[in-house]
This record gives C-alpha cells, sequence and structure tokens, in this order.
C-alpha cells in the first residue's frame, strides 16, 4: 500500500521562536486521553496560547499556513505522536527547523510531515520575513533540497532515507515492511532469545 | 578493531535494507500501554493486519491509572476509554494484559525489568520515550510513536536509521546522598538536552559498573532527556544475578546458556566508539533543576543561573529568561531554600523499591512540612507489595506521605494526580516542562528520591547530605 509522494510543499509559513520546544507545549497531556487523533489540532500549544495573546498560532494573519518555522531542538521530550499529528491536523505539511529531536522525526516522517534543518541564521532570517509580511509563499522542494522565500533560495538539510521515503512515497512503512515476511520470520528464529537458550 | 554492544545488537536484528536506506530492524520484544494504542490498533484493523508476533507483545496499563480510587469505571469516562480499547485489543489479538487486578501491573519501564521480559541483546520498543530505560540491562530499546506502534505489532519490525555510541564513562565513588539520577541529571547538563541525538549513549566506567540494576536503570531512563534514544550498559554479573529467577528469564541450564551469550554481546575492550565522554563520580553532587528543561540544573550548593551566563542551547541567554519567567525565580539566588508545595515520589526513572528505601530512611521519624503534600506511588504492584512487606508505607504514612497504588501518576498527570495552579514540586520525575504535571503554570524541580523526601520535611529545597549527616551524628 504505497503512501502519497511528496516533493515540493508550498504555503505560507508560521514562526514559533525558541528552543527546546517539546511535545508537552505541542500537546498537553490531558489532550492524549482520547482514542483517535480527532480534534487534536484544535489544542495545538494550548497551555501556551492561553498564557500569552501573542502566540502565532492564535494569530489570524498565519491561520491556513503550510510551513512551520521554528529553532532547535523542536519536539523534545515525550514519544507521543500526538505532537506532529496535531500539527497536521491543524494543517502544517512541513516543518523548517534548525534542529529535531529523533523521535519527533520519526513520528513525523510515520505520517508524512516533512521535517528540514536550515541553519540558525536562515531560520532567523525566514521567521523575520514572514512575520513582517504573513502571506509570504514559501516552496520547499524535497528533489532540489531548497526552500525558497521572498526571492531567495536557501539549501535544507534533510536525511537521504527521509527524503527518499517522502518522495518515493514510501513514509508510511506498514507495507515495505511486510514484504518478504519469510525473511523476517527467518531473522527472528536465528535471534537466540527467540530460539530459546 | 571490535564492536560494540549496540553494533553486534543491530547486526543480529537487521533484516534487510529497505530501498530508502533505513534498516528493517526486528524488534524481539514489544510492550504496549492504553495511551499510545488505540489509533495503532485502529490503522492495524483498518488495514486489514494482524499482529505478527502476538507472543512478544505484553501490554500493561500505567499512565491513566487513579492511585486511589480504581473502581472501575473509572469517574473520568476518557481514562475508562482508554483502557477499554487496550481491554478489548488485548482481547481480540491474542496479546496478555496485566490489569489493575494482576500483580504484575505497573509502569510499562519498571514491570520489564522487574519480570525478566528485559534481558541482554533484546531490541525492545515501547510507544513510550522512556523506553530507553530497559537499556540498563543491555538491550537496545527505543521509544517509538503510534503509527510506528502500529508496525511493529504488524510486521514486529521498524524502519531506522543507524544510531552512533557515545561511550559515556563515571569513573570514582559517588558521595553519600548522591545517587545515579544526580549522576544523570549531570551528564544532561554537560551534554545538552539535544547533545544525544542521533546517538545511542553507553554508560560505564568504574561508578557505573558498581551500580544496582535499579540505578542503572535510572540512568538509562532519562538518556531520552539528553536527546539519546538509547542508553544502555554493558551486560555483567550484576545484570545475570539480577534476572536468575525472575519469572521470563531463562530457567537451569538454560539460564547458564544464557549468560554466555549474554556476555558474548557486550561491547568488545577494543570497540570504536563515535565519542568518549569522561565524569568525576567524586565531583558529582545532589542535582536540583531549576528551570523547564531537564539540562537547567545545578548542585544544591549553587545559584541559580542568570541570563548571559554563557552555555549549551538550554542555557542561551533567551532559554535562561524564558525559564526564569516561566519559575519565577531569581537569577543568582541559592536554588536551596526555595519553597515547595508538593512532594512526588514515583515515575519510572524512581518508583524502584530501592528508590522507596532511600526516600523513606530520610522520612523515617519525621513530618512532612504542614504546607506540603506529599506522595509516593510506587511503579508497580510488585513494588508496592515488597515495600509493605519491609514497613517502607507505614514509615511514609507515619511521617505525613500519602502511599498510593502504582502508575505513572503525576509525572504527566494524566490521572488525578495533578499539580494546581503555580504550585512547586519536588519530583524524582524526569520531566520539568512547563505544565508536565498538569497545572499549565505548575513548577517542578527534578531531584533524587532521597532529596524529595528532604523537601518534604524541610519545606524547601534543602542538601540531603546534611540530613544524612545530622542523622549519622545522633
Amino acid at each position: 500500500m504505497p503512501s502519497r509522494e511528496i516533493d515540493r510543499i508550498e504555503g505560507t509559513g508560521i514562526p514559533v521562536r525558541g528552543d527546546n520546544i517539546d511535545t508537552d507545549r505541542i500537546i498537553p497531556a490531558r489532550f492524549l486521553k482520547a482514542i483517535t487523533f480527532d480534534g487534536l489540532g484544535d489544542h495545538l500549544f494550548e497551555d501556551e496560547r492561553a498564557a500569552t495573546a501573542e502566540h502565532p498560532f492564535s494569530n489570524p494573519a498565519y491561520q491556513g499556513a503550510h510551513v512551520l518555522l521554528v529553532n532547535e531542538n523542536f519536539g523534545s521530550g515525550s514519544s507521543r505522536e500526538h505532537a506532529p499529528q496535531a500539527l497536521k491536523h491543524w494543517g502544517i505539511e512541513a516543518c523548517v527547523g534548525e534542529s529535531f529531536s529523533e523521535i519527533f522525526s520519526g513520528n513525523s516522517l510515520a505520517i508524512g510531515l516533512a521535517c528540514v534543518t536550515v541553519t540558525h541564521a536562515e531560520v532567523d532570517r525566514l521567521m523575520a520575513v514572514v512575520e513582517r509580511a504573513p502571506s509570504t509563499r514559501l516552496v520547499l522542494s524535497l528533489r532540489d533540497r531548497t526552500l525558497e522565500a521572498a526571492g531567495r533560495q536557501v539549501p535544507v538539510g534533510i536525511e537521504g532515507s527521509v527524503r527518499d521515503a517522502l518522495l518515493t512515497g514510501t513514509w508510511d512503512a506498514s507495507g515495505m515492511l511486510l514484504d518478504d515476511f519469510d525473511v523476517v520470520r527467518g531473522v527472528a528464529s536465528r535471534i537466540p532469545y527467540i530460539r530459546g537458550f | 578493531m571490535g564492536k560494540t554492544l549496540l553494533q553486534k545488537v543491530w547486526d543480529l536484528h537487521t533484516v534487510r535494507r529497505l530501498p530508502t536506506g533505513q534498516t528493517q530492524l526486528f524488534i524481539g520484544l514489544h510492550l504496549i500501554h492504553e495511551v499510545t494504542t488505540p489509533q495503532a490498533f485502529d490503522m492495524l484493523r483498518a488495514r486489514g493486519f494482524t499482529v505478527a508476533f502476538p507472543d512478544r507483545t505484553f501490554a500493561t496499563t500505567d499512565h491513566i491509572v487513579p492511585t486511589l480510587d480504581q473502581a472501575r469505571p473509572f469517574q473520568d469516562p476518557l481514562a475508562e476509554a482508554m483502557l477499554s480499547a487496550l481491554e478489548r485489543n488485548c482481547a481480540e489479538f491474542g496479546i496478555p494484559l496485566w490489569n489493575l487486578d494482576s500483580d504484575r501491573q505497573g509502569i510499562v519501564h519498571v514491570i520489564g525489568p522487574e519480570l525478566g521480559l528485559t534481558q541482554p541483546g533484546m531490541t525492545i520498543a515501547c510507544g513510550d520515550s522512556h523506553t530507553s530505560t530497559h537499556g540498563a540491562l543491555g538491550a537496545v530499546a527505543i521509544g517509538i510513536g503510534t503509527s510506528q506502534v502500529r508496525d511493529v505489532l504488524a510486521s514486529q519490525c521498524l524502519p531506522i536509521d543507524p544510531l552512533k555510541v557515545r561511550r559515556i564513562a563515571v569513573n570514582g565513588a559517588l558521595a553519600a546522598g548522591v545517587f545515579a539520577k544526580d549522576v544523570v541529571l549531570e551528564i544532561i547538563h554537560r551534554l545538552g538536552v539535544q547533545g544525544g541525538v542521533g546517538h545511542a549513549y553507553e554508560y560505564g566506567g568504574s561508578a557505573v559498573d558498581r551500580m544496582s540494576i535499579d540505578e542503572r536503570l535510572t540512568i538509562c531512563n532519562m538518556s531520552i532527556e539528553g536527546g539519546a534514544r538509547v542508553g544502555y550498559v554493558n551486560p555483567d554479573q550484576t545484570t545475570f544475578d539480577y534476572l536468575r529467577g525472575r519469572p521470563f528469564a531463562p530457567a537451569d541450564d538454560a539460564f547458564d546458556r544464557a549468560v554466555l551469550w549474554w556476555r558474548s554481546i557486550a561491547s568488545d575492550g577494543d570497540a570504536n566508539y563515535d565519542d568518549v565522554v569522561e565524569f568525576d563520580a567524586a565531583a558529582i553532587e545532589p542535582r536540583v533543576t531549576w528551570g523547564i528543561n531537564p539540562g537547567q540544573s545545578v548542585g544544591v550548593s549553587e545559584r541559580i543561573p542568570s541570563a548571559g551566563d554563557a552555555g549549551s542551547s538550554s542555557m542561551s541567554t533567551g532559554a535562561v529568561a524564558e525559564a526564569l519567567e516561566f519559575m519565577g525565580f531569581t537569577g543568582g539566588a541559592p536554588i536551596k531554600g526555595t519553597k515547595i508545595d508538593v512532594a512526588f515520589v514515583g515515575s519510572c526513572t524512581n518508583s524502584r523499591v530501592s528508590d522507596l528505601r532511600e526516600a523513606a530512611r530520610i522520612a523515617k521519624g519525621q513530618r512532612v512540612a504542614p504546607h506540603v503534600k506529599a506522595l509516593v506511588v510506587p511503579g508497580s504492584q510488585a513494588v508496592r507489595a515488597v515495600a509493605e512487606r519491609e514497613g517502607l508505607d507505614q514509615v511514609f504514612r507515619d511521617a505525613g506521605f500519602e502511599w498510593r497504588g502504582a502508575g505513572c501518576s503525576m509525572c504527566l498527570a494524566m490521572n488525578p494526580d495533578r499539580l494546581e495552579g503555580r504550585e512547586v514540586c519536588a519530583s524524582s520525575s524526569n520531566r520539568n516542562f512547563k505544565g508536565r504535571q498538569g497545572s499549565p503554570t505548575g513548577r517542578t524541580l527534578l531531584m533524587s528520591p532521597a532529596m524529595v523526601a528532604a523537601a518534604a520535611i524541610a519545606g524547601e529545597v534543602i542538601d540531603v547530605r546534611e540530613v544524612i549527616a545530622t542523622a549519622e551524628a545522633l
């Protein structure tokens, strides 16, 4: 079952400044008490938004954005897929930042949400551009590994395997992992603790 | 050139290289709980898949468990819906579930080692970031999200990129009153909250070699707080002695054969590491977090940093200013003397019998300060039973602590245990993120269980070494 091929992501941006924005801030634990991911987008950054009137996700100018701009170590903390799910349900299709926590980027890939890296200076510039002119269109090309905004093209970083999974529509790995399942059984049968000591 | 444990375990479990370049890694043990699985099972059904290895999959309930009134249905209908979903899913797919009525129920990262499910050389996955805990027994244990839970259910495999290995050698002896928790807080403070991204942390050195499995579990547990998805300690005699006789450990002759293999998968003496970092155990003092991520800690004798004090990203001017503002603390003030409102001993980091013993040693014959609400939440029903046999529950109750049922409780407050308003909590858990303990404005100070008990009694942060010294002088 191939998933959707993802190459170009185009749209306006939304900047969320700050390093180490953890998944508890992205989606507080109380919203994990649900047996579906439906409606999570409504609770994105809920406590942060309540604490500050100027939170970007409360700002009408950024509604409809597809590209999230962040700083260092975004999505640290809990393994809750609810964090990228909430972003995706809200409408985010790509995260552009200085760096991401490993579990967050893995969870994002598993749901077809692209996470790419740019330098501190570039993300700072992009944030400033978007803050000044929220209607600025950003164009991310995974094939070319570039992000274009306001007439300037910058290179983006992305793990080769992640880029490949998005471009070829194999980011939803279920089907691929089940291909040739006899090989899986074969590997299992050679592992001492499965085979029995 | 020799190999690390990570490389050996990785090679053994590699199914194939995927077209994307990632490794398809076989997962030897899949642990599941009620919070990150309902959607995974729904996706599984929607695609017509089944559970590939139900005999390698085990379930318990921990995150939403009320620690006072556990009567069903739960008072919280959302919590009830989550546990009911887990019960239905486990029944449908033939997965063993240790539910509230089982003496094996508890925090998933406490019961895995306790039951002997967690063993050296295994690959382990669980929909929880603190899965790194299981590395204390020499396993490669990986925290995953819900779609990956679906994939492991369906195929018992994960697509994953290889990890580098950083060896963290902690040499020398810890002073009295300094614990594994302080060691890991020091490591995260020095290497940063994202220092471990892309790495597995291999913990060793004479201090770690001398540690019990419980202490190693505490250290591996917080690997993820340092950005490392995987943390492990090479299996040794301490590991084997711990596992012998546990319900899921090999028995009799098979145990001896297992030990031979377990020894062989430890890192070779001439293994090649991507990086080596050393720590001096004797220089570590009890640590307390003052900020909003686990890298923001100081020694208990130190002062809270000021914005502008140089450091890593968790210590950048902006990060320090943001943390001080949220915490309502003043840069340059001593951390000692910080008033607390709540004391919490529990969580997958520090809720094992040895943790409760250390806390009880401090609490014995004392009284919790009148303004402090203090609770002790054992990590599992088995921990609770042993603690009660030893009379620890009575020590805590006599001192004014509440003695609760087993679960994650106030570590992440998905059950009724939570902070209110701006309360400050001395906590033996693992995360001091904004809002982590259930109140969006609540404040968390991470520390060892002994430090939590000492703070509960004093009503403020104090140095547990002074409490111990006073007790010994009497």
